[in-house]
């Protein structure tokens, strides 16, 4: 009989001693999504949230993050030095900034970023990350995904920093107008200067972000083609959705890897998902099962992607899809 | 020049596993090199062939049977093999940060100029060994690479980032992890699989290198991922158009 307030009681101490600190991502112009969700996972935690804003000319996007609902304060590290998010910049900046507040939690979206400094900050803190932290059970306990997203596990950290990424998919992003926090400059930190960034190839494109669009349409091997993608932009723009790709269609150099969706490339859940072209290997599931409503197109009626689907159609894609822009 | 690559017994990715409460059922399942680590030796042993390494050894911990997937990367072309032998479950029980530990005793001991690993491992996803192990040996790091040259002691890398790729320079040593498009991995062959039978393996235990592997991180309970109900096949575009617009409301 004890049970419920003593738990309720020991939550609500612990919310008052958490405090998270978020790392955020931008692409040079404004916060990503997978931000505003790990604002929101921090929220679930309970306590104070900083967000730590860095890269040169970065100003705006300190302001941005300051009036992100929910956060407490801001921290601005402008420095060329943190562009390009050299994972030893990165750590040592982030290190620096934890040697100064003891933050209980420090959280960063799920992306390539993070997965490439947050093991490296969890080596400078002697502390085991968790990575694309799922939901929030309590403050020491998570759920992340396994196998390809085949077993949810339930885990408990023992650190005295609780080190994750958060798969933005997990979380609502969070409202970006209705808080009013502080920014201020963050700890300067020693340049590591072991790696130069050499240079970039990015593709720029006026679509949706794939990350967060509300509709993808992605193509497979059976797109035959990069030419053929064409169609699957057409659609895209149609619907006002981002395109996507399997494995297949990355490694047959008919799409750039960036729009690969999958257990190694992006976790997408868009409230709708069109596959066409797309097999269902589990690699790929792993990466838009979580989607609300999935569309498949294949001639072929055994593959799996029509186990996951709510709308199959089995016929030729190179028919179908014309026809499905002219119909939207 | 030496070369360290990281090799982990995996799930075969082909499997449907199957879940239960303390973990995925690993009895009478068939087990893989990690398809990541598969790669990470191909590069290995191709940095051999440019004679820029003299030297490729192989290192995995795990139970007995890890000397398998030893034996397969020394049959792909590694020299010799390093066998770590623990019980400890290597999807949740031993985790990055001890493995990296452990690894950064091997390269205390055998100092190579570059060891190579896969970008992460497909049972436990965690992305995490390469980055932990250039953390404690404050080594340079180059994650998820899709190309890799090396010259004048300095590594140039590409690597696959969110928007696109983009490349690095560091000095070696360095920590690298392979992406899936860095290269396609070469089949053994039968001799080659019976040479590697000659090829020596050092066996060590977690004792002998005096690391802490005591978990972290404590697995609760695991459990399936939510279902999704059954869909249904449509005819033609029409009915897929109007089951969007007025049963789904998605367009």
């Amino acid at each position: 009989m004890f049970h419920t307030p003593l738990r309720a009681l020991s939550k609500l101490s612990a919310a008052r001693f958490a405090s998270t600190l978020v790392v955020a991502e931008h692409a040079g112009q404004k916060l990503t999504g997978g931000t505003l969700s790990a604002i929101t996972a921090a929220s679930k935690i309970g306590g104070d949230i900083t967000v730590l804003v860095s890269g040169s000319n970065t100003a705006a996007i300190a302001q941005e993050a300051a009036a992100v609902q929910g956060v407490k304060a801001v921290l601005h590290a402008d420095s060329a030095q943190y562009d390009h998010a050299i994972a030893e910049e990165v750590t040592n900046l982030v290190a620096a900034v934890q040697a100064a507040s003891s933050f209980s939690h420090i959280l960063a979206p799920s992306s390539n970023i993070s997965k490439n400094f947050v093991p490296r900050l969890g080596a400078t803190l002697d502390v085991a990350p968790l990575t694309d932290v799922l939901a929030v059970v309590d403050e020491t306990t998570f759920q992340r995904p396994m196998y390809a997203g085949n077993a949810i596990a339930t885990v408990t950290s023992s650190d005295a920093v609780k080190l994750m990424t958060i798969r933005p998919t997990g979380f609502e992003k969070a409202a970006a107008t209705g808080g009013s926090a502080s920014v201020s400059a963050a700890p300067t930190a020693a340049p590591a200067n072991l790696t130069k960034f050499v240079s970039e190839e990015t593709s720029s494109s006026d679509r949706p972000d794939l990350a967060s669009a509300r509709v993808v349409v992605s193509g497979g091997r059976g797109m035959k083609s990069g030419e053929n993608f064409a169609m699957l932009n057409t659609l895209a723009d149609k619907l006002k959705g981002a395109v996507g790709a399997s494995r297949a269609a990355v490694d047959a150099g008919f799409v750039p890897n960036e729009l690969q969706v999958g257990q190694t490339g992006k976790v997408v859940a868009p409230e709708l998902y069109i596959a066409v072209g797309i097999s269902g290997a589990i690699q790929h599931l792993a990466g838009m099962k979580d989607s609300k409503t999935i569309v498949a197109i294949n001639k072929d009626g055994e593959a799996p992607i029509f186990q996951v689907s709510d709308y199959g159609l089995v016929d030729d894609l190179f028919k179908v899809v014309p026809e499905l822009t002219e119909k939207i | 020049m030496k070369v360290l690559v990281a090799v982990k017994r995996v799930v075969d990715y082909a499997v449907k596993v199957r879940v239960t409460p303390t973990g995925v059922d690993l009895n009478n399942v068939k087990m893989s090199m990690n398809p990541f680590c598969e790669i990470a030796v191909e590069e290995s042993i191709r940095l051999k062939e440019q004679k820029l390494a003299t030297e490729v050894i192989a290192v995995s911990i795990g139970p007995k049977q890890a000397q398998e997937t030893l034996r397969t990367a020394l049959a792909m072309g590694c020299d010799r093999g390093i066998h770590i032998e623990t019980d400890m479950r290597l999807d949740q029980d031993l985790q990055p940060l001890a493995v990296a530990k452990l690894l950064a005793k091997i390269v205390e001991e055998e100092k190579p100029e570059i060891v190579v690993l896969g970008k992460q491992s497909i049972d436990s996803d965690a992305c995490q060994t390469g980055g932990f192990l250039a953390g404690l040996l404050n080594y340079p790091q180059a994650t998820f690479a899709s190309k890799l040259t090396i010259a004048d002691k300095k590594a140039t890398v590409t690597r696959e980032t969110d928007a696109g790729v983009e490349t690095l320079e560091c000095p070696l040593p360095a920590v690298l992890t392979a992406d899936l498009r860095l290269n396609q991995p070469r089949y053994a062959t039968l001799p080659n699989i019976m040479k590697a039978k000659k090829k020596p393996i050092a066996t060590k235990s977690i004792a002998d290198l005096g690391v802490d592997v005591t978990p972290r991180i404590t697995t609760v309970k695991v459990e399936n991922p939510a279902t999704r109900k059954a869909g249904i096949l449509v005819p033609d575009v029409d009915t897929l158009v109007e089951k969007l617009k007025n049963e789904a409301s998605v367009i």
